[in-house]
């Protein structure tokens, strides 16, 4: 029984993490209908964010404050990625405007330049970040079943994530601007919203989260240049599953390929598991095609 | 235009034994046989909109196809060494069929189309489409290749099926051999190109392109624009496997490296960096590009994927229509080769890409 409920619990855990990717994914997808094959990137410049964060403790701090860098450098992976994105965005995506597929294209090119500096800047091999001490060991729910910390704290650092980009959205002047530029975008221009400002300021928040979901990727592994390239396929699928435009819909499409993912790996085993999620993936589309929450509209394309 | 243009293709790779040592020659095959590839996903692509991250899955299906049957040959009639080691006692029975070469080939070509006709049926069907489609396609390489990896004794793992000796008795590594694999590859290569050019010249070509600016439109005019989404996409899956067969025949060698995300997307860039709606810019895009990877790779080890990356934002940015399409339009500016009608994919002369449609 025990042992369900822990496969339950790595289930969540994994929908935690790759909500937190599919949330920015979710955010410049539903704003400006572009793929950003760079998100990936995003994710592993927050992880060696958190990584310089705590070489630079360890060389200039007491070993006491130690614990605390890691507060510190989910607040500047967020900085540091959402700094890059809107870089990214001013110089390269706002040209591609209206060319979905050529700006998956050029985004692609952007992720392989990234991806070689961090090599050349950090080197090639995987690097480990020491998780603070305030993090190790689990919490011991019966005799059997202990849930790690990490994990616990993952899952947490998400629905804050999660709860300040509802709140932003639903309750904040910036945030209503959005979900207008996401809905119409013509209007929203019409009505004075700048649109320009709101994809960039979008996808910079977008890339942020991306960032703070690679700080938080330190805590299970070792990292290095290919991090993100392992979740961000599974991220993708989340934005299919879960459909554009409600933020419901990514948290229930996340639910549904981290439970159902490692349900099935512990199952059958890890390479079946997969094919039998896409499996599910490919006839539930059949069924509802646009995703499972969709914002009714009634345009044709 | 496109004959004399097919011809000088043709005497050029013809003569290019002569001027080419073997070394390059060899590279040289492997890239028209990746040309082959570049054909396909051009038709998809520049003829039909449709994106598709994951032809490496079907370049990969054919491939395996046909070193299955080598690696048969090479064991003569006992257990492949790689099913030994992984503890395999007899030959699954999925790789019977491949004793026979004549087996292999038309499995090499059957097997992607069936996977492509499942996938192009079940997802164009509901009017999926764009990126949502090329996310699908890409998520079809990661379970295809975590897949292959899983299964080591069926399908040899991380690496791959290799040391192949003979193709129908005839020794692989061989210096004849090559050379005349690579006449078969020219053939082939100027085979579908001419096949392909005379597709899309004709009615169901224009339906293509139809489907590409205006699917809707399509739609209410009366055509069933799945039909034509899942033949083409067929039609480029087999041209995939047939590629497959051909890089497998020359480089000795195929591995579910070769069939990832990576060289999926990649694929996608020939077409991009060559000019897409042109069938000679696949071509040309496909040898170009991985010319320029070899030659970069070579000679700046450290920096390479960042120049090929700034490679790909540049051609994006700046010349969306690629070489052969950049070039085509200079030309039609000026009024040299004037054609005797519009008969291949690219919008109309006069007409700015304007409409957000066309613009994929």
């Amino acid at each position: 029984m025990s042992l369900v409920f822990l496969q339950l619990f790595n289930g969540v855990s994994l929908s935690s993490i790759l909500l937190l990717i599919a949330l920015g994914l979710a955010i410049t997808f539903g704003l400006m209908n572009i793929i950003n094959m760079a998100h990936g990137e995003f994710i592993m410049i927050g992880a060696y964010m958190a990584y310089t964060v705590q070489q630079l403790f360890q060389q200039f701090l007491p070993p006491s404050v130690f614990g605390y860098y890691f507060i510190l450098s989910l607040a500047v992976a967020f900085l540091v990625a959402a700094a890059i994105g809107w870089l990214l965005e001013t110089t390269l995506i706002r040209y591609l405007y209206g060319r979905p597929l050529d700006s998956l294209l050029a985004t692609w090119g952007v992720s392989l330049v990234l991806q070689q500096a961090a090599r050349s800047i950090f080197g090639a091999p995987n690097v480990a970040v020491q998780a603070p001490a305030w993090l190790e060991g689990g919490l011991a729910v019966t005799a059997e079943l202990t849930l790690p910390y990490k994990r616990l704290f993952i899952i947490a650092l998400v629905i804050v994530c999660l709860a300040s980009i509802y709140l932003y959205l639903y309750r904040t002047r910036g945030g209503r601007n959005m979900r207008a530029v996401m809905q119409n975008r013509s209007m929203a221009s019409c009505v004075g919203i700048s649109s320009r400002r709101v994809d960039a300021f979008g996808f910079a928040l977008g890339s942020g989260l991306a960032g703070i979901a690679g700080c938080a990727l330190t805590l299970l592994g070792p990292i290095g240049p290919t991090i993100g390239t392992y979740y961000i396929v599974d991220a993708f699928m989340v934005v299919v599953l879960g459909g554009i435009g409600k933020l419901i819909g990514t948290v229930a499409g996340a639910l549904g390929i981290g439970v159902f993912n490692t349900l099935f790996e512990y199952a059958t085993s890890a390479t079946l598991g997969k094919v039998i999620v896409f499996t599910l993936i490919i006839a539930f589309l059949q069924w509802k095609p646009a995703g499972l929450v969709t914002v009714k509209s009634r345009a044709l394309d | 235009m496109k004959i004399v243009l097919t011809l000088i293709l043709m005497a050029v790779l013809l003569i290019a034994p002569m001027l080419l040592s073997e070394f390059r020659l060899s590279l040289l095959g492997k890239f028209l046989a990746y040309a082959v590839l570049a054909i396909g996903l051009d038709l998809i692509w520049g003829y039909a909109g449709i994106l598709s991250l994951g032809h490496g899955v079907y370049f990969g299906l054919g491939a395996y196809c046909m070193a299955m049957h080598l690696k048969l040959a090479a064991a003569g009639g006992r257990l492949p060494d790689f099913m030994s080691w992984s503890g395999i006692e007899s030959l699954p029975w999925f790789w019977e069929p491949f004793r026979s070469a004549g087996a292999a080939l038309a499995l090499a070509l059957l097997v992607p189309v069936s996977v492509a006709l499942a996938l192009g049926y079940l997802t164009f069907r509901n009017r999926i489409k764009g990126s949502f489609f090329s996310i699908l396609s890409q998520a079809l390489v990661i379970i295809t290749v975590t897949l292959f990896v899983g299964q080591q004794g069926y399908t040899g793992g991380t690496n791959g099926l290799t040391n192949f000796d003979t193709f129908l008795g005839i020794p692989l590594g061989d210096p004849q051999t090559k050379l005349t694999l690579y006449y078969v590859t020219v053939a082939v290569v100027i085979a579908t190109l001419a096949a392909s050019l005379w597709l899309v010249s004709s009615r169901l070509g224009k339906i293509l392109v139809a489907v590409r600016d205006a699917e809707n439109r399509v739609r209410f005019i009366g055509f069933n624009p799945v039909a034509y989404k899942v033949f083409i996409y067929c039609a480029s899956a087999a041209l995939a496997g047939l590629a497959g067969v051909l890089f497998v025949l020359q480089e000795g060698i195929i591995s579910p490296a070769q069939m990832g995300i990576v060289p999926s997307i990649e694929m996608v860039l020939w077409v991009a960096i060559g000019g897409r709606g042109t069938l000679f810019g696949a071509v040309l895009g496909a040898i170009v590009t991985n010319a320029a990877k070899s030659a970069l790779s070579e000679a700046y080890p450290d920096l390479w994927p960042i120049m090929l990356g700034a490679l790909f934002i540049v051609v994006v940015l700046f010349l969306p229509k690629g070489i052969a399409g950049t070039v085509k339009e200079w030309s039609e500016r000026r009024g040299w080769f004037s054609s005797r009608g519009q008969e291949d994919g690219m919008p109309a002369r006069q007409a700015p890409p304007a409409s957000p449609a066309a613009d994929i």
